[in-house]
């Protein structure tokens, strides 16, 4: 982490995160629950019978999208003390 | 005892707790009111916002939307939940910071204009009414099917216990019977779901029996379940059978719409810390999965179900002959949601894809004459999975209790973001700037007697159009209050033209494409265009295109802020005031 504390340094890092959690919100469910699906079905991995893809199209994504918020949230909460900008 | 009397109890013992809670929380200043005084803790509210999110057609109507198409409709699944994501990351915790009481509140004071604040006001409007019409039909139906009374005097009944915990509490009362609702909604449809998982798979856990073994044939269940599908000339279940690009845009409608939806946006204003706001969406998005990762579980389970009820000796044998039919098969026909037409007077119930070409041959072939089952209507798959699961009546019963419980406390929400938007925002800050905060909270309890007294009259009297409506609030919030909000709190030089502008190019453009498809006002016949893929425009469904409404709202926004003046500077310092936590607690006196 850099030394810089300041308001532009606090909001880049968040702008930071947030870009890297929508690039995984967006590969999950556009990527590989719907464009990429004939891709994922080349991999020898299926479950219950059917292509990874439809599975991340019924749960996968919506499990990603869980941990994504816990995950932003916890990062969130580092980030903010350490900025000293969190709510005592 | 009766399955009715039984009814009755359930029900009526759930009634009891919504209207015990409504005492015991009742409202004493508008912050109480509007924000249950910022004091709810972050997973009472992650339920709560569950409940407040997951309609009637959330329980009775999903299983069976995706058990019809199939993988086609995940969109709902990833649609509704990836919503929330947006939410947490873009949206709630700098709204919370902001600390006032409703959205267009925010949106008044961020483009600092009154204009801005009606915009959002209409569009608040257009979006919460037509979604709470949907909840009050639901609520009247729920009441005549289960409680055998008719369906306007359950609609009275469902409006008066509305109006005693919202009128009384506000957003206090709302909270915490959503709370209550929550818990009722989930054990009615959990408990059902694990039966039918044991029956088919032997796997209590329906999300693990959907990927798991078909007990009777060995085989995975949703091998079994693409096998007899294609077998009776219906399309796979697993397969794609929409075009990627409409289903890419309608996920993310759904998911936008998801995020600016204004009855959501307000229960995050309820916790305590912006940290809360973050965690809480969090909450809400597990609360949601639990039903949403058992949907389309049971919409699966009970296709297969009902499929090889109908062929018990497998597809290629002859079908059950109609006298011979289940029991719940009789009942459910008494209520016109099934019915079945022996076309070729074998006595028997042949069950297929008479619209598949590829199909006829194979048909005639067995002297079959047509699709027997003529009306099949999807909701039977969650409100008849009880019987065809053999369950006790109480099962039932609660399924009664789920789905009035789902009903309400959507509406509740609904009502809230509607009745505050009149009180707070035309009111208070436009029409009568001087009344006290005693009188404000006066007003907003009329404003709320009067938004189920509207509530109730569209739920007696619902325009027929009722259905598709859904499509055009989902547009509408993606098209107008998402880009907004996201603007206003990510670009510091958005300014009040360039919001505005983006507002009304997304409303008009959406309301315009919508209503090309469907019809002026969706009357039937005043469309422009057939409703077929071969008119939209780059085959953009009218579902879908809502996201196209919030690219033409961002890309507009953008190019009339570099025309116009930067924003003043307190606006600016605003904007970064938002944009980080601390402070958030004093930001709660206005």
């Amino acid at each position: 982490m850099s030394a810089d504390k300041s308001p532009a340094a606090y909001w880049a890092a968040n702008v930071r995160i947030i870009l890297i959690c929508l690039v995984i919100w967006a590969l999950v469910s556009f990527g590989f629950a719907i464009l990429l699906r004939p891709v994922l079905a080349m991999l020898p991995i299926t479950i219950g019978g059917v292509d990874l893809g439809f599975w991340f199209a019924q749960q996968g994504s919506i499990l990603t999208f869980i941990v994504l918020i816990f995950y932003y949230t916890w990062y969130m909460n580092r980030l903010d003390r350490e900025f000293g900008v969190d709510e005592e | 005892m009766s399955q009715f009397t039984l009814n009755l109890i359930v029900v009526g013992a759930s009634f009891a707790l919504y209207i015990g809670i409504a005492i015991w929380a009742r409202a004493g200043t508008t912050s109480d009111f509007y924000t249950a005084s910022r004091g709810v803790n972050p997973i009472v509210n992650g339920a709560a916002t569950a409940a407040d999110w997951m309609s009637a057609a959330s329980f009775i109507s999903m299983a069976g939307l995706i058990a019809f198409v199939g993988y086609g409709n995940s969109s709902f699944l990833m649609g509704w939940t990836g919503g929330y994501v947006l939410l947490a990351l873009l949206l709630a915790p700098y709204l919370r910071k902001f600390g006032r009481f409703t959205v267009p509140e925010f949106i008044g004071d961020r483009f600092y204009s009154q204009g801005a604040r009606i915009v959002a006001v209409i569009c608040l409007l257009v979006i919460s009414i037509t979604y709470v019409i949907g909840q009050m039909t639901g609520a009247g139906v729920a009441f005549s099917r289960f409680l055998e009374v008719q369906n306007t005097t359950g609609l009275f009944i469902a409006s008066a216990v509305v109006f005693i915990y919202a009128v009384l509490g506000g957003m206090k009362g709302i909270t915490y019977t959503q709370l209550a609702q929550y818990c009722v909604l989930i054990t009615a449809y959990t408990i059902p779901a694990v039966f039918i998982s044991m029956q088919l798979t032997n796997n209590p856990l329906p999300p693990l029996g959907l990927f798991s073994t078909h007990a009777e044939s060995g085989l995975p269940l949703l091998t079994k379940l693409d096998q007899v599908l294609m077998e009776l000339g219906f399309h796979d279940y697993t397969g794609l059978h929409t075009t990627k690009l409409n289903m890419v845009l309608f996920t993310m409608s759904l998911m936008i719409g998801t995020a600016g939806l204004p009855h959501v946006i307000i229960r995050f204003f309820t916790v305590p810390k912006v940290a809360d706001a973050r965690k809480s969406a969090g909450w809400a998005l597990i609360f949601i999965a639990l039903l949403y990762l058992t949907a389309p579980a049971v919409g699966a389970m009970a296709k297969l179900n009902i499929i090889t009820t109908i062929y018990p000796d497998g597809t290629a044998a002859e079908p059950i002959r109609y006298d011979e039919r289940p029991d719940w098969m009789r009942s459910w026909e008494q209520t016109g949601l099934l019915a079945f037409e022996d076309k070729n007077n074998d006595g028997r119930i042949q069950y297929y894809n008479d619209r598949s070409e590829d199909f006829a041959a194979i048909a005639e072939a067995r002297g079959w004459e047509g699709n027997e089952v003529v009306t099949f209507n999807q909701d039977i798959l969650v409100l008849a999975n009880p019987e065809i699961a053999q369950l006790p009546p109480w099962v039932l019963a609660l399924i009664a209790a789920g789905g009035l419980a789902a009903a309400l406390s959507t509406a509740a929400g609904l009502l809230l973001a509607i009745s505050s938007a009149i009180s707070h925002d035309l009111l208070k800050s436009v029409l009568m700037p001087k009344i006290t905060d005693k009188q404000e909270l006066m007003a907003a309890r009329i404003s709320m007697a009067f938004a189920i007294g509207l509530a109730t009259y569209l739920g007696l009297n619902p325009p027929g159009f009722a259905a598709q409506v859904v499509a055009l609030a989902f547009g509408l919030a993606a098209a107008t209050l998402f880009p907004a909000l996201m603007m206003g709190i990510f670009s510091k030089k958005m300014n009040t033209a360039g919001a505005v502008s983006g507002m009304l190019v997304g409303l008009i453009a959406t309301v315009l494409y919508i209503f090309t498809y469907l019809g002026w006002f969706f009357i039937p016949g005043t469309n422009m265009l057939d409703n077929t893929p071969d008119n939209w425009l780059f085959g953009i469904s009218p579902l879908s295109f809502g996201t196209i409404g919030a690219i033409l709202n961002f890309a507009t926004a953008y190019i009339v802020m570099k025309l116009t003046a930067d924003p003043p500077e307190h606006i600016q310092e605003l904007v970064e005031s938002i944009r980080v936590p601390r402070g958030a607690a004093g930001a709660v006196d206005h």
